[in-house]
């Protein structure tokens, strides 16, 4: 019996952190239809700003909540300001330069801090269920997911910044004509999407290995649920998040984490197949 | 440029890198000719992306996915052949098959270009870890052990064909791989001057015109996409034949994002610019592993985020430019090098 709740865990767990980890991007490439391949270089940089002031002797709740997506958003700002908003309109061009972006970044790390990895010990400690032993982390983590999805709908869905964006994304022009600047919204709405995704790299640096190409693992994951989710950025990344995030963990768990990887690899393009609009395209139309 | 000039020009090229091909082993020392001889085996598979997104519009991010498998078939067929003739045309032949498969689901499915990158992105991927995990006695397929992470070693190289036992030297295996890079150059610039090169570039510029003057753009991409497959295949299988040894990093995300800023830097939509982007950035890559001051990543990505955002069209057509017009319309011969005339013979088609 315990296994199964042991199981249970990993799923959420699975899920709740893919939510996390997906959650920048797609508000980044789901309202701009900006390809940011230097996604899993966000999250590392967010890693890292955790790992280092944590290490320094900032409070580690502060460094994780704090500092990553502090720190990150910043430099979404400045990318965006030099390089992204020449791209607008231009996908090929957007996705060689964020590309070329990811390799620059790891370069940077790799000569600041060297190949190697990088720790901070897990806060909150474990619990045991039957002979299994659990983490108070994992919960912890399915709570921020949740609280990251309230404040995300919040913000779109009740502010005047969220009106605002969601106008200018449908429509620019229009948006323009009633006093928007859209250059000023394409900015903030980058920015955040690159706080968000520091805020995971945080969130996920206590639980995973630090080193300056960790972000290579994540950013086919990422793509595959922003895009096998659709347009809609909370259901769309919460559905494709659940579903492949549970077909992760029990796949892994009833072969090897590699074919777990494998399966839902084969899962997402073959669901990409069947629905090219993604789930949210064809379940949730026009929610948020 | 009056036609049968550019004719001229264009055979003296050929005949000029012919003689070059020929001459090399005897003025270089042996190091640098297996430096030159990887940098060929690269530039094939260059030339595979070049023409599947130079002209054939498709861009796709796993064009390592078919590398990889031509340099597995070719190491396992040759482990157990002992003969490396039938191992190359099975490089050439499983990722055609798999480019077949996989192009089918992809563009009869009219999956948009977006998906497209995800989708040949994932695949690379899916190969990687598969490949990775492969480590074991319980992989082996015929007398080949696959040897997961580490690979496989002790690969047989090339030699003459249906006689295993004679060898390729490093020179006749540089000739080889110079020769077969030629051979697929000229194959292409051919293939891109008949109808059915019209054809691939047509819909490319537009598939609701092309379908309406009765082609299927379905089919002819992915056709596109099968030859530029079965080329990065023979890439592979060259690549195995220089080091006799493959391993899953063959297939990494690094290698692609490689490829495609040799296109970037050499020129999209040309033939010529790519291979020497490959050249030019595969030596930068060595000179840096050669010592510690600078870190590879940072200078590739910086040299990616430069080109697109200054130079976006890429070496060679950029200079490609600047040769026509400094040149005065009526005048009968160039003063370029041949080397540009080589890369511009049909303007049209490059455009």
């Amino acid at each position: 019996m315990a296994i199964y709740v042991i199981l249970a865990l990993d799923v959420l767990n699975g899920i709740s952190s893919l939510f996390l980890l997906c959650l920048g991007l797609a508000i980044i490439f789901g309202m701009m239809k900006i390809i940011n391949l230097a996604h899993g270089e966000f999250i590392m940089l967010g890693a890292y700003a955790t790992v280092i002031s944590a290490n320094a002797g900032v409070n580690i709740w502060i460094a994780m909540l704090i500092v990553a997506p502090l720190f990150v958003g910043i430099v979404g700002l400045v990318i965006e300001r030099c390089l992204i908003r020449f791209l607008y309109g231009r996908l090929v061009d957007s996705m060689l330069a964020t590309w070329g972006l990811s390799l620059l970044i790891i370069g940077i790390i790799t000569t600041i801090y060297g190949n190697t990895q990088q720790g901070v010990p897990t806060p909150l400690g474990g619990f045991s269920i039957g002979s299994y032993q659990s983490s108070y982390y994992t919960l912890f983590l399915a709570l921020m997911a949740a609280v990251m999805m309230a404040i995300i709908y919040g913000v779109m869905r009740y502010t005047r910044f969220g009106l605002v964006a969601r106008a200018t994304m449908q429509n620019p022009a229009m948006a323009a004509t009633l006093g928007v600047n859209p250059a000023r919204v394409y900015m903030s709405t980058f920015a955040l999407g690159a706080a968000v995704t520091g805020l995971a790299g945080g969130l996920l640096a206590p639980v995973s290995g630090i080193t300056p190409v960790m972000g290579g693992a994540y950013v086919a994951k990422a793509f595959m649920t922003v895009v096998g989710g659709g347009a809609a950025i909370l259901s769309g990344t919460l559905s494709a998040a659940s579903l492949f995030g549970s077909v992760n963990q029990i796949g892994a768990y009833f072969t090897t984490p590699v074919y777990g990887e494998v399966i839902v690899f084969t899962t997402a393009i073959v669901l990409i197949r069947l629905l090219p609009q993604g789930i949210s395209g064809r379940f949730f139309k026009g929610n948020l | 440029m009056p036609k049968h000039v550019r004719l001229a020009l264009q055979a003296a090229g050929i005949l000029l890198a012919i003689v070059a091909i020929a001459v090399v082993p005897s003025v270089i020392e042996l190091f640098a000719l297996m430096q030159l001889t990887l940098f060929a085996a690269m530039a094939v598979l260059a030339l595979s992306l070049a023409f599947i997104w130079g002209f054939g519009g498709i861009l796709s991010f796993g064009q390592t996915a078919f590398f990889g498998l031509g340099g597995y078939a070719y190491a396992i067929a040759a482990v157990n052949f002992q003969d490396s003739t039938p191992a190359i045309l099975l490089a050439i032949a499983v990722p055609a098959l798999f480019a077949a498969i996989l192009g089918y689901f992809i563009f009869f499915g009219r999956i948009s270009d977006v998906y497209l990158g995800v989708i040949t992105l994932t695949v690379t991927l899916i190969l990687f870890n598969s490949v990775n995990s492969t480590s074991g006695d319980a992989y082996k397929i015929g007398k080949a052990l696959l040897g997961g992470f580490n690979g496989m070693p002790a690969v047989p190289t090339f030699n003459v064909p249906f006689d295993p036992s004679t060898v390729l030297s490093p020179e006749q295996s540089w000739w080889t791989t110079a020769g077969v890079l030629l051979a697929v150059f000229l194959m292409l610039r051919l293939l891109l001057a008949l109808p059915a090169g019209r054809v691939i570039v047509a819909v490319r510029e537009n598939e609701v015109r092309a379908s309406l003057l009765g082609y299927d753009p379905r089919l002819v991409k992915c056709l596109t996409f099968i030859l530029g497959g079965a080329i990065a295949g023979l890439a592979g299988a060259l690549y195995v034949n220089w080091g006799a040894f493959v391993s899953p990093t063959i297939f990494s995300l690094s290698l692609s994002a490689e490829i495609i800023i040799w296109i970037t830097v050499g020129g999209l939509g040309t033939l010529l610019g790519p291979i020497i982007g490959c050249v030019v950035i595969e030596y930068i890559v060595a000179y840096i592993g050669s010592q510690q001051l600078l870190n590879s990543n940072l200078v590739l990505g910086g040299v990616l985020v430069i080109f697109v955002l200054l130079l976006p069209k890429g070496i060679v057509p950029t200079a490609r430019d600047l040769v026509l017009r400094l040149m005065p319309q009526n005048k009968p011969k160039t003063n370029g090098p041949p080397v540009q005339s080589a890369a511009a013979p049909h303007p049209a088609g490059a455009e």
